[in-house]
């Protein structure tokens, strides 16, 4: 088992025909990820190497049956991208795009959780179970399948504690970065529930940054109801104020 | 990108949006502060302006009570500086008689994901301290939640607890006028400490408003708001290069891809002894152009003694990177030590690039630091 992904799990690519999204569309499936399809409004019909592509996400969401969707949209256009997504159907959001106006997140935030969709982001590496599915940008190689569960408010220092930990032969059930802005789709304390409530994690990492009291409320969480074993980094003790 | 404004910029902003102010006079030398006074009945505030709080405590905020005393008052203060910002002119404001002073503000609650507002009796005092102090002072409301924006009745009910009768009405108004601002310019804070009752009537003392950075390519009008003095010359050209960097005092020159990693390799440098002369955070995908350029504001520092670059690809691909060292390599003629660790999405195609031209890449992070701290220490 793992948490939010699995190797069941059907993906679509909205803004898939970009630089980054057709890159990362391909690192997802030489990884294993059932990338199903496409999104980019007016290239429909077309194809990403051998991916479809469709106009829009009810489309894609009717032809593929994907329950997960992964975000390359630009900033300027990206709330949009995100509301698309709910409407279409989508269950499982995961915005890599950064950048994306606060208060436009803020009002997707509440929309988002009256209809029980869950959004991992924005401004974030995204989401991966090793071995399974991998829907983001983080290096696929650098992980391997284990108990460790990673909670990340960092992209590339994630990568560094995930690489560290394979290294020590210490493999992880997801990793999730869940972004580094004022206003994220999914916090701390939700995924700390989850890898709790999942018998595969046997672990727990969480990597803070400095700013906001997120880690803080988390550590109240872990000390009331976490029973498994729980390490905590924050990096910036340099940091100039 | 950043836009930090002034008081009497964010003042502009309040009378475009109704939110009363005293009369005030930007002036910056001594003469025209002199020439400003006469537009004011016996007494005026002279407010240094600087794009940083604190500045009662700092001594930048006087009364004068003739055009000699505010001239002579004004040569001091043009001289004077704020943690590292120098007051570079002055706002004659009238002197109003305050009866009782607000503290409030419209931001936004990360614990919440709420727009909030926050009022409290205590005004023109530090709201930190006071949130530390006496939080039983501070009153948080919603203006935007999970229902949505909060009605005139509730806001009015909640404000009747702070405010008299004769001025809810104006309270009420100014709230509503604010909340418009934050929304309308896509800002993470408007201030206003204090907001003060002169008689019946309620004005804005001070006035602060902070942007969302992510939300200022919505708004041009704001571009004219700009204040080149607030960056250093290298925070300058890194901001037109599309780069986070902050100059600090030490050695070792870092290019590090996103803020977390590169907080972690600051501190991991000072773990080892040596200091870094920077946070640099070339971001997610750097194309080659944006190393040269990192490269270039990390070389116009005098102090530095070497060069870490620490590349964990996932967005950015480490062939991109490579591409773009050599490249800096080439175009720039770098003669200090440069210690690289390149590892991450396209590892192998980056470091083969490099290899292949002589260039030495490491792949562990601790090695790395260890390496470019001996340098600098060696060079001792």
């Amino acid at each position: 088992m793992s948490i939010l992904i699995d190797d069941k799990t059907r993906v679509i690519v909205q803004g898939i025909t970009g630089r980054d999204g057709s890159f990362h569309t391909e690192q997802m499936l030489e990884y294993g990820t059932k990338v199903t399809a496409g999104v980019t409004p007016g290239k429909g019909g077309k194809k990403v190497g051998t991916t479809p592509v469709f106009n829009s996400v009810e489309e894609a969401v009717n032809e593929t049956g994907a329950e997960c969707s992964v975000l390359f949209v630009p900033a300027k256009y990206a709330a949009s991208a995100i509301r698309e997504a709910a409407i279409g159907g989508i269950k499982l959001i995961v915005c890599i795009t950064e950048g994306i106006p606060v208060q436009e997140m803020l009002e997707l935030y509440h929309a988002l959780k009256r209809k029980n969709i869950r959004l991992i982001g924005p401004n974030c590496p995204g989401v991966i179970s090793p071995g399974k599915s991998k829907v983001g940008i983080m290096p696929g190689h650098i992980h391997k399948p284990g108990g460790v569960g990673v909670i990340s408010r960092s992209g590339t220092l994630t990568y560094e504690v995930v690489y560290s930990l394979t290294e020590k032969n210490l493999g992880q059930s997801t990793c999730i970065g869940i972004g580094g802005d004022p206003i994220v789709g999914t916090g701390y304390i939700e995924l700390l529930e989850m890898f709790e409530n999942d018998p595969d994690t046997e672990s727990i990492a969480l990597i803070g940054e400095i700013g906001g009291t997120a880690e803080e409320r988390a550590a109240e969480f872990i000390k009331k109801t976490v029973q498994k074993k729980v390490v905590a980094f924050i990096s910036g003790r340099t940091a100039p104020p | 990108m950043t836009i930090k404004i002034y008081e009497y910029q964010a003042r502009e902003l309040f009378k475009e949006y109704r939110i009363p102010v005293p009369s005030a006079i930007l002036s910056d030398t001594p003469d025209n502060v002199f020439q400003a006074f006469d537009s004011f009945k016996e007494k005026v505030l002279l407010k240094g302006q600087v794009l940083t709080g604190g500045r009662g405590k700092a001594g930048i905020i006087q009364i004068a009570n003739s055009p000699e005393e505010a001239k002579s008052k004004a040569k001091k203060l043009l001289g004077m500086s704020v943690k590292g910002f120098s007051v570079k002119s002055i706002l004659v404001t009238e002197f109003i008689n305050i009866q009782s002073e607000y503290y409030l503000s419209v931001t936004i609650d990360r614990d919440s994901s709420e727009i909030i507002l926050i009022v409290s009796k205590a005004g023109g005092m530090d709201i930190e301290e006071i949130a530390e102090t006496k939080p039983e002072l501070i009153k948080k409301i919603t203006l935007f939640g999970v229902k949505g924006e909060i009605n005139e009745k509730e806001l009015i009910e909640c404000l009747s607890e702070l405010f008299e009768k004769e001025i809810i009405e104006q309270a009420k108004v100014i709230v509503q006028n604010i909340y418009k601002l934050f929304r309308e310019k896509d800002c993470s804070l408007v201030e206003i400490n204090p907001l003060a009752r002169v008689e019946d009537k309620l004005i804005a003392a001070d006035a602060k408003i902070v942007f969302d950075d992510n939300g200022i390519f919505k708004h041009p009008e704001l571009l004219e708001f700009q204040n080149p003095e607030e960056y250093t010359n290298d925070e300058l050209q890194a901001r037109e290069a599309g780069l986070s960097f902050v100059s600090l005092e030490g050695e070792i020159g870092c290019m590090v891809n996103g803020a977390g990693l590169a907080m972690a390799t600051m501190d991991c440098i000072k773990l080892e002894g040596a200091s870094p002369a920077n946070f640099l955070d070339v971001g997610g995908s750097s194309n080659p152009e944006k190393v040269i350029n990192a490269m270039r504001i990390l070389l116009a520092n005098k102090n530095l003694k070497a060069i870490l670059i620490n590349i964990f690809g996932g967005i950015t691909r480490c062939d991109d990177i490579a591409k773009g060292i050599m490249q800096a390599r080439d175009k720039l003629g770098i003669t200090l030590p440069v210690v690289i660790r390149l590892i991450g999405t396209n590892e192998e195609a980056g470091r083969k690039m490099l290899n292949d031209a002589g260039i030495k890449a490491l792949r562990s992070m601790p090695e790395a630091i260890k390496e470019v701290v001996s340098i600098v220490a060696g060079g001792r």
